[in-house]
């Protein structure tokens, strides 16, 4: 199984992505608890871009709604727990499920009728759109006055109800990085891999192959709906609280697909990459402009939009490409120079 | 009979594509369908593929009914096409594009034996298995998406206009390897707007004009008529004999 998930990585790579570990696993124990924060967040927006990967990198299928799914997540879990006790890992299962329908809806809708490219984009901002202003006056989860988990100090961490330290979530949403990051890899070479690179690079020569392209645009849709739900859930536990006016907002769409475009699209380390560019970097302008006094509100978005702005004008592959030929990570050089 | 098709029905909306086309395709047979642009010869290849369903009509494929599959049950059949436009994979290799015509579960086992047979038909493509496709040459690319074709093991092989685009020397080449995959026994349909060459080229040849088909024959026959000729080969009727 190990050997199959490490199948292909250079040698290299696999110790520099020991090295990265270990040191994700030790950081906490020598930072501060904000520090740990935005190392959770790196996380955090590492693993929702991955999940968006599958469906724009893999499959070439533009989403700019995935908010949706996060906040689709977001409130099963919590409304669940809320309501009935019921546990986040539990929860968690209603959370996948209901995105995956969502996801699918939106898959059928636009690829039994030929909606593609940028209609297809608008047609999941519709239904994160949809779902903002339905959520706001659903009053089972509180509508538009946001929706609360009990807080209270906890002396201990209770993984089994996610109530806890910045720590505990932090360790979670590690983990959780590392399996949606060897999961992709094991997708990207298994055959429903080679059929999204097919349908990515040409679907009319995808189709003159005989790949299902329906199909297999739907597993792409669904999966990734389904793994973003689960960043979702976390959302809700480590937040606590829940707008629908925030969560399903276009905003929140945009930035988390920020991350994989300026890594690079369609590359495994790309929303990793972006993920830390992004947020070490904003967080450490912030703290920046808070040592001189200057306190701009939307200093990161302004930051946002710079970067996007170089990457697409300078690395229109994103930052990985280029660097993992650097670090002699790229394996198609060789080959396809011989 | 390897192929039948019967007043076969397409429509784009209220747009009528194909209107009751009938034709057929026998075993080792190369059939060339000509006719102007718009007539309808890629709807019929489409609908054939199974891309566009057709409102009404058959086609049957060695005496099964195919009408109204899905275009990747009927690749798995063995009816492979071309299509136009020489729709490779730009970014990867030439072998990986090889590679990715061989998905089809009729296909998976025989990759290596079959890449083998495609490098020895197109030794081009061997020279240069590792060079990314989208930086080939326009003949080449026409090899690469012919040899991706075959990887999938087809019997029949449609071609929709493979000689669109290309300089004359390498449409001469590329006609030399549709014999010679005709030869080798795959049965051809071959949808050219070359239509001198296609039709020399043909067993039999219909005629499409308006999703109609208006008249069929051997290719010689279809050659040495005055309404072909004045029509399509821009010869004057007078001038003719």
């Amino acid at each position: 199984m190990i050997k199959l998930l490490l199948a292909g990585v250079p040698r290299t790579g696999l110790l520099m992505l020991a090295i990265l570990l270990a040191l994700f696993v030790a950081l906490p124990f020598f930072v501060s608890d904000y520090l740990v924060t935005v190392l959770f967040l790196i996380l955090y927006f590492a693993f929702v871009g991955q999940a968006w990967n599958i469906m724009m990198g893999f499959a070439g299928q533009l989403s700019l709604g995935h908010a949706l799914y996060v906040g689709l997540g977001a409130y099963a879990a919590a409304a669940l727990y809320v309501h009935f006790g019921i546990s986040p890992w539990i929860g968690l299962w209603a959370s996948m499920g209901i995105s995956a329908v969502a996801g699918a809806i939106i898959g059928f809708l636009a690829f039994r009728f030929g909606v593609g490219g940028v209609y297809f984009a608008i047609l999941t901002i519709a239904f994160a759109e949809f779902a903002r202003i339905g959520f706001d006056h659903f009053t089972w989860v509180d509508g538009s006055s946001g929706f609360f988990l009990p807080v209270a100090n906890y002396t201990e961490n209770d993984l089994w109800n996610l109530r806890g330290s910045t720590r505990m979530f932090y360790y979670l949403m590690l983990g959780m990085t590392v399996a949606a990051l060897l999961a992709c890899h094991a997708l990207l070479r298994s055959r429903a891999g080679y059929y999204w690179l097919a349908i990515r690079e040409s679907p009319e020569a995808a189709q003159a192959l005989g790949i299902n392209i329906f199909k297999y645009k739907m597993y792409a849709v669904v999966l990734s709906a389904a793994m973003t739900s689960l960043a979702g859930v976390i959302f809700a536990f480590f937040y606590n609280n829940l707008f629908p006016e925030q969560i399903f907002h276009i905003s929140r769409s945009i930035e988390l697909i920020l991350a994989p475009i300026i890594g690079g699209v369609g590359t495994l380390a790309g929303p990793l990459v972006g993920a830390f560019l992004l947020t070490a970097l904003a967080e450490g302008l912030r703290e920046v402009m808070l040592q001189l006094g200057v306190d701009v509100p939307g200093v990161k978005q302004v930051f946002y939009g710079i970067c996007l702005l170089l990457v697409v004008m300078f690395l229109p592959d994103g930052v990985w490409p280029p660097l993992s030929k650097l670090l002699g990570l790229d394996r198609k050089t060789p080959d396809r120079e011989g | 009979m390897i192929l039948k098709i019967e007043n076969l029905d397409l429509y784009y909306g209220d747009a009528q594509a194909l209107d009751r086309v009938s034709l057929q395709v026998g075993d080792g047979e190369l059939v060339a369908i000509v006719g102007a642009n718009g007539a309808g010869k890629s709807s019929l290849i489409r609908a054939i593929a199974g891309i566009e369903k057709p409102r009404g009509g058959r086609v049957s494929f060695r005496g099964e009914t195919i009408t109204g599959l899905s275009s990747y049950v009927i690749c798995n059949r063995g009816i492979g096409q071309v299509a136009e436009g020489r729709q490779i994979f730009p970014s990867l290799t030439v072998q990986e594009n090889l590679e990715m015509g061989a998905l089809l579960p009729r296909a998976r086992d025989k990759l290596r034996e079959q890449m083998g047979k495609v490098y020895e038909f197109f030794p081009r493509l061997a020279e240069r298995r590792n060079q990314v496709a989208g930086t080939l040459s326009g003949g080449e690319q026409q090899m690469l998406a012919i040899g991706r074709c075959l990887m999938g093991q087809p019997d029949l092989i449609m071609f929709d206009e493979p000689s669109l685009g290309l300089a004359p020397a390498l449409v001469q080449e590329l006609f030399r390897a549709i014999r010679e995959l005709n030869q080798r026994g795959h049965p051809i349909i071959l949808v050219e707007q070359n239509v001198a060459v296609s039709l020399k080229l043909a067993n039999r040849a219909y005629v499409l004009e308006n999703g109609r088909i208006v008249m069929s024959g051997t290719g010689t026959e279809l050659l040495n008529d005055d309404r072909v000729r004045s029509a399509y080969l821009g010869v004057e009727q007078s001038a003719a004999h």
